[in-house]
Order: C-alpha cells, then sequence, then structure tokens
C-alpha cells in the first residue's frame, strides 16, 4: 500500500507541477537569419567558461543575432545531445569550448551535415573531412610571453630592490594537466620572463584539474613554501591568485584579469578573446562562406590579449615594454620559440618532429623547426609545443 | 524540578492514519514545496516562478528528443538503483555501485577496443555483455565474500572498492588516450562503430530504454515471487532469524551481491555501448549513489522506482534547462530539487509518526 501511495505521491506532485506551469506563458521565438548555440563544461564560474561565455555575447550582440548558451555539458554523450538539442532550438552553427566534447562534435556534425559545427582547442579537423566540423585556437604563446616579459620585469625589480639576489628568481606555475596545451603555455612564459630576467627559473607543478580552487591554492602554496618568488598560472579558478594575495606574492592571472580581488599582487594577465572567431564564423556560416577548417587567432585579429597592467604591482615601465614586444612579435623580428633562446638537455634544437597530426600510436609526423624558430600552431591551430626545455624543473606530471 | 517529567515533544509510531487524512498531508507537502520553490526562486534570481517551472517541463517535454533523452537518462538512473535493490533490501550497505557501473564499463570499453576489428558486431556485443556484467559481478562478490566470511564492514569496503575502480579506469585511459598527453579516450570506434548498440527505429536510445524495462519486470518478479527474494527479505530482517529457519547467511549475502553487481555492471556497458562510447573516470556520473535515493524513496519496489528515477531525471534535466534559458547557475536546479525532496520525505514522517507536545500540567496533547 505504502509503495502504491508514494507512485501516486508522485503523480500528484507532477501533475500539481504541470498545472502550474500551464499557467506560463511562453517565451517568443525571436526572428533572425542565423542563430548561435554554444555548449561550455562549465558554468561563468570558471574563468575559462566565462571567457567564451563573455566573447559569444559579445559577438552575438554585436551581430544581432539570436543565441542559446548551455552550460555544464559533461564531455560526453551529453555534449552530442546538447548539440541536437541546439539544433532543434534552430542554430544554424554550434560551438564547444573544451577538447573532450570534441568527438561528440563531429559525431553531431555528421548526423547534421546542414548545421556548422565549431569546437575550440580541439586537433581533428583538419585530418577528419568532415565538411561543417571545424577548429580553432589563439596563437596564445604570444601573449603568455608577453605576460612573461612583465614577469620578468618584476623579478628585475625585486633584485634591483635587494628583496632577492639574483640566483633567487625563481618562478612557480600552476598548470592543470601535463598536456602540450599547458606546455606550451608555460614555455612560452617563461621565455618572456628569461627574456627580461636572464637568471630566472621556473618550477611547475599540476593539479590534474581544470577547475579545482583548493587544489590550485595549495599548489601555489606549495611553490611560495619552495621559495618560488612570482607565480603564474594555467588552470581556471581563483585559487592560486588568492594565495598570492594572501602571502603578498606577486601574481600573473590567465583568462582575465584579477585586479579586484587581488589589487596588491596582480600584474597583468593574458587571454584568449573569441569574440573575433565568433563573429567571423557565424558571418561566414550566416551567409553561406566557408568557415576555415583550422582558424588561428593571432595578436593581428585581437584574438589574444593582454588585460590593462595593474601599475601598483608591476614594475615601472611595464606597459611600455610590453607594446615593445608586442609590436616586435607582430612584425616578426622577435619570435617566441626562437631555438637561439633555448636549449634542451643543454643543446640548441635544430629539428623537431611534432604530433601534429592525431592518430591512435602517437607517430610524430610534422616537422616545426624552420627559419631558426619552432612554429607553434602553425600547422593546426592547436598548440603542439611540447619540449622540456632547460630552466624549468617539472616537480610532478598529470595525465 | 521533577526528574521524570515528560519531555516537551516525544515522537511515537503509528499506522492508524485514514488513507483520506494521509492524502491530505501529502497534496499539502507538495503545495508547500512548491510554494517555498516559488518564493525561493522569486526571492533569489527575481524571475516569475511559473515561468521558470513552465521551462523546466518544456526542457524534459519540449521536444521529440528531449523525451528521448529523458527516457535514457531515466532508464540508466533506473538500471543502477534496480541493481542496488536487492543487497539493500538485505541491509547489506552496498556504497559500492559507482565502481561496479565503472568496471562494468572499463571491461566494455577494453572489448570495444581490442576486439573491435576481429570480432562481428553482433558477437562482439554479446562479450561486451558478458564481460561487464561478469565484471560487476565480480565487483560487488568482493565484499560481499568478506562480509559471509569474516564480517567484515561492507559500507566501508564497497566504498572503497569505487576507488579502485575509478584508479583501474585512470589508468587504462592514459594506455588508451588519443592523442597522447590528452587524457582522453575520445569516442570509440567513432568511424567503425563497432560494438555500439544499434539503433532501433531511428532511435539511438530506444534498445537501453527497453533492456531497462525488461529488467524492471525481472527485478519485480525476482524479490517478490521467487525464493530467492524471500530469503532476501528474511535475512534483511534478521540474521538470526534467517540462520534459524535454515537459511545458508552466507550464501544469500554472496549470491544477493553476485545479482547487485551484475545489474550495475550492465548499467555500464548500456552507457559505453550504447550511449557515450568512451571511458573516463566519470562515467558514473554519481549514480551510483543517487541510486540509492531512488530505492529508499521508492521503498525498494521496482514499479515505483520507475516514479522516483523519472522524477530525479526530471528534475535534472529541468534544472539544465532553466540553467540554458534564464542563464541561471546549474545549482540553483539543485537547490529546487532539495526542496522538493525534503518535503515529499518529511511528509512521510508526519504519516507515519505521531508528534506528542507536553501539556502544560504534564499530562499529552495530541496533535
Amino acid at each position: 500500500m505504502k509503495k502504491k501511495s508514494l507512485i501516486w505521491l508522485l503523480v500528484l506532485a507532477l501533475s500539481c507541477f504541470m498545472l502550474l506551469a500551464g499557467c506560463g506563458s511562453n517565451s517568443g521565438e525571436d526572428a533572425g537569419d542565423i542563430k548561435a548555440g554554444f555548449i561550455c563544461l562549465h558554468d561563468e564560474n570558471s574563468t575559462y567558461d566565462l571567457n567564451f561565455i563573455n566573447g559569444a555575447k559579445e559577438a552575438c550582440e554585436k551581430l544581432g543575432v539570436d543565441y542559446e548558451i548551455k552550460t555544464n555539458i559533461p564531455e560526453g554523450q551529453e555534449c552530442y545531445d546538447a548539440a541536437a538539442e541546439l539544433v532543434d532550438a534552430g542554430c544554424g552553427i554550434i560551438f564547444a569550448d573544451s577538447f573532450g566534447h570534441e568527438d561528440y562534435m563531429i559525431q553531431a556534425a555528421k548526423d547534421f551535415p546542414d548545421v556548422q559545427f565549431c569546437h575550440s582547442t580541439g586537433t581533428k579537423a583538419h585530418t577528419e573531412g568532415v565538411e561543417n566540423y571545424h577548429n580553432a585556437f589563439a596563437s596564445i604563446y604570444q601573449g603568455r610571453y608577453l605576460a612573461g616579459v612583465a614577469a620578468g620585469m618584476k623579478l628585475n625589480e625585486m633584485i634591483k630592490d635587494g628583496k632577492i639576489k639574483a640566483n633567487e628568481a625563481k618562478i612557480g606555475y600552476v598548470g592543470a594537466f601535463t598536456y602540450a596545451e599547458v606546455v606550451s603555455g608555460y614555455t612560452s612564459f617563461f621565455l618572456g620572463a628569461r627574456s627580461e630576467c636572464k637568471t630566472a627559473t621556473m618550477e611547475v607543478t599540476f593539479t590534474g584539474s581544470w577547475y579545482d580552487e583548493t587544489a590550485e591554492k595549495e599548489a601555489a602554496n606549495k611553490l611560495m613554501d619552495r621559495d618560488c618568488v612570482l607565480i603564474s598560472q594555467h588552470a581556471d579558478s581563483m585559487g592560486a591568485p588568492t594565495a598570492c594575495e594572501k602571502r603578498n606574492v606577486p601574481d600573473v592571472s590567465y583568462n582575465g584579469s584579477t585586479v579586484d580581488s587581488c589589487p596588491n599582487t596582480f600584474i597583468v594577465s593574458s587571454r584568449i578573446d573569441w569574440a573575433p572567431y565568433y563573429e567571423y564564423a557565424i558571418k561566414a556560416a550566416g551567409s553561406g562562406e566557408a568557415i576555415d577548417t583550422d582558424w588561428t587567432g593571432t595578436l593581428d585579429t585581437n584574438s589574444v590579449q593582454l588585460t590593462e597592467v595593474n601599475e601598483k604591482a608591476a614594475a615601472e615601465g611595464t606597459a611600455d615594454r610590453i607594446k615593445e614586444v608586442e609590436e616586435a612579435l607582430k612584425s616578426g623580428d622577435t619570435q617566441v620559440f626562437d631555438t637561439s633562446a633555448f636549449t634542451v638537455k643543454g643543446k640548441k634544437l635544430d629539428s623537431y618532429k611534432a604530433d601534429v597530426d592525431t592518430d591512435k600510436d602517437y607517430k610524430p609526423d610534422t616537422e616545426v623547426i624552420k627559419d631558426g624558430y619552432f612554429h607553434e600552431s602553425e600547422f593546426r591551430s592547436a598548440p603542439y609545443f611540447d619540449l622540456q626545455i632547460d630552466g624549468i624543473k617539472l616537480l610532478d606530471t598529470k595525465f | 524540578m521533577d526528574k521524570n517529567k515528560e519531555p516537551l515533544i516525544h515522537i511515537t509510531k503509528r499506522s492508524d492514519m485514514p488513507q483520506k487524512q494521509a492524502w491530505l498531508i501529502r497534496l499539502f507537502a507538495i503545495v508547500a514545496a512548491l510554494i517555498v520553490c516559488a518564493i525561493v526562486t522569486t526571492l533569489t534570481t527575481g524571475l516569475d516562478p511559473i515561468s521558470v517551472f513552465s521551462e523546466m517541463l518544456d526542457g524534459n517535454f519540449g521536444s521529440e528528443r528531449k523525451v528521448w533523452i529523458l527516457g535514457k537518462e531515466l532508464a540508466i538512473l533506473l538500471c543502477v538503483s534496480l541493481g542496488l535493490t536487492p543487497a539493500f533490501k538485505m541491509k547489506f550497505w552496498n556504497l559500492g555501485g559507482e565502481g561496479q557501473v565503472l568496471i562494468g564499463a572499463l571491461v566494455t570499453a577494453a572489448i570495444m577496443l581490442y576486439l573491435g576489428e576481429t570480432l562481428p558486431n553482433p558477437l562482439l556485443i554479446l562479450v561486451m555483455f558478458i564481460g561487464a556484467v561478469g565484471a560487476g559481478a565480480i565487483w560487488a562478490a568482493i565484499p560481499a565474500f568478506f562480509k559471509a566470511k569474516w564480517n567484515t564492514n561492507e559500507t566501508l569496503f564497497t566504498l572503497m572498492m569505487n576507488y579502485v575502480a575509478i584508479q583501474l579506469v585512470a589508468f587504462f585511459v592514459i594506455i588508451w588516450e588519443v592523442p597522447k598527453g590528452s587524457g582522453k579516450v575520445g569516442v570509440i570506434n567513432q568511424t567503425s562503430m563497432a560494438g555500439w548498440l544499434p539503433d532501433i527505429g531511428g532511435q539511438k536510445y530506444l534498445l537501453i530504454i527497453l533492456m531497462v524495462a525488461v529488467v524492471t519486470v525481472l527485478m519485480h518478479i525476482y524479490l517478490k515471487y521467487s525464493k530467492h527474494g524471500y530469503e532476501i527479505s528474511v535475512v534483511g530482517e534478521s540474521m538470526n532469524t534467517a540462520r534459524y529457519v535454515g537459511i545458508k547467511t552466507g550464501k544469500v549475502i554472496v549470491r544477493t551481491l553476485l545479482v547487485s553487481g551484475a545489474i550495475c555492471g550492465l548499467a555500464g556497458w548500456m552507457m559505453v555501448a550504447g550511449s557515450d562510447h568512451t571511458i573516463t573516470t566519470t562515467l558514473a556520473g554519481g549514480r551510483g549513489f543517487l541510486g540509492i535515493m531512488v530505492a529508499w524513496l521508492a521503498q525498494f519496489s521496482p514499479v515505483g522506482m520507475i516514479a522516483t528515477s523519472f522524477l530525479l531525471a526530471f528534475m535534472a534535466r529541468g534544472a539544465s534547462e532553466i540553467s540554458t534559458a534564464f542563464q541561471l547557475n546549474h545549482s540553483f536546479g539543485d537547490i529546487l530539487t532539495g526542496i522538493l525532496l525534503f518535503f515529499i520525505i518529511g511528509c512521510e514522517f508526519f504519516i507515519n509518526y505521531k508528534v506528542h507536545f507536553r501539556k502544560k500540567e504534564g499530562g499529552i496533547e495530541h496533535v
């Protein structure tokens, strides 16, 4: 009897629900040439996803197109379902923001050939041969290099002020996973710092998660306990920046300014601005033009951006120096991965084959060192720089 | 002061509440839950609660695809809950559902990867099925064996087995990951679709739903009409009684957990072969724990569990829809679910128990 009554109870609950809901009104549909859909791994509490969400809103509002954003979509069948639902909701172009969404986006692209599917950070579009499936990334290593310049200048200032000795200029870096994307990021950051401060060294630790506030805080504290005098990160929470603020250690954050929470320690932050890509892809899809299979945003497309420098924490003249280096990067006079600027196991590199085309056996397939530098994000948009260069010590690895 | 004074409040069990009154309490509880939900919605978000409720409905039934997705979510959650039920009915605290699902999923993925190109599809799917069900059964039977033999604590044991399973999956993900260093296996056999469950009538999830329906019926019969089911209830009521009437309790414990784990393994098989086609450490997604709530809420009736898993799947899908429609945080949906469950569970308390307040003169006032 009890069991039956419970079922009836639920039926009753739902009928009440529907009765109430029935009184509601449906929201009207906006007319527009094309509707854009967005799939995000987390929500606005993750700086990574917030950066995408802001880009999405900016691009759609600028173009005046209707859009729908789905947040907290895991990297599984949920991503396919979400994409299919967005197609049902009338989206003509759909974007996803996380690496693990890729296979499900490809699946959706195959099932819905009339809709364009764009995936940020993915690697397979240039080999998959699915016409309506595209990858995009930005040459964020250039932004990290610029942020590194600011870090190097801060180290110089600390040496000059007698706060540290020249051989104590050790940077701490909190990474998420030991993936090429992160390796490329911390290496370019370090090379930027060392271009200013010749004695800089770096220690890297990984949390094994893209978003874990406690782990990131602990990692930053661990690095500071190991006498790192400046911290940077490639993970998405406020863990590391707030830990730095508490101990008054200068910090270069990622994905946006943390100056509000960390007014005394925040120096500068680099980020990818996705709005230019979204704008480009939505426009192309709306007018029936082809979208690049593999699109790389650069400093020139305004895809790679630096926040305002926080004068309170940064060394004097940082903003001006960043501008100079930015111009040099744009003109090609300076290359981030210039092989004369780094060594691997004590040796300068003349040749390196990277795994650009994704395959099961992880076969290095493309020569990426030419003209004296490592050509990052050129053969495909997603980073493939995975060398361990001298001067950087990995405390652990996480896959 | 009178030391033997009556406590201010005391509670007694009752079984005499008339049906009519019981239903009035339930109706009141639901209305109260919806009102509280509405107030919380308006106070915290400033949104019109009616449009929020209507959007939740829309997220579940707004299109044919949404109904299918709801059906799939319901089916997989129900399958895990069905797996946990015989164990809990026997008062064996199986907190290892998560691990049993994962280990089934892991074996399924391994067979898909290694035999995907050698076996014909129907045979491959069958081998995956046997592997997953077997792995789940063994994973649950290990703590059961220890419980039967040495009376170890099954709560801790099953819980720890989850972590062993998670670590095993993490280990194999690194072996199978594509590309190297990505930590993702990705969709397995995406081009050949080897080992993928077939669509029925163009529907991806229909087969899963039908299979879970069959499992539900079988579980109902197993628990209610079979000798095994009877033994499970007796062992659950009292171990000593069971022994006294000649039931070999150790055997019943191990046998029941073999069944329990097998069904959880089956859920893992469905997720890898039928829906996600990949393996990750988070694939089970907390269903091993959520399933416990589904089973308890329905008081271990497989048919009742259809309703409770529907409720939880409905609320989860609805929560995701309102977070899209109103750009609310996902946690907001969880808050609404929490309020609804609080009232539903809470009202059963007032139906099954009587609350007495102390009268001023020491007598008892009934409420």
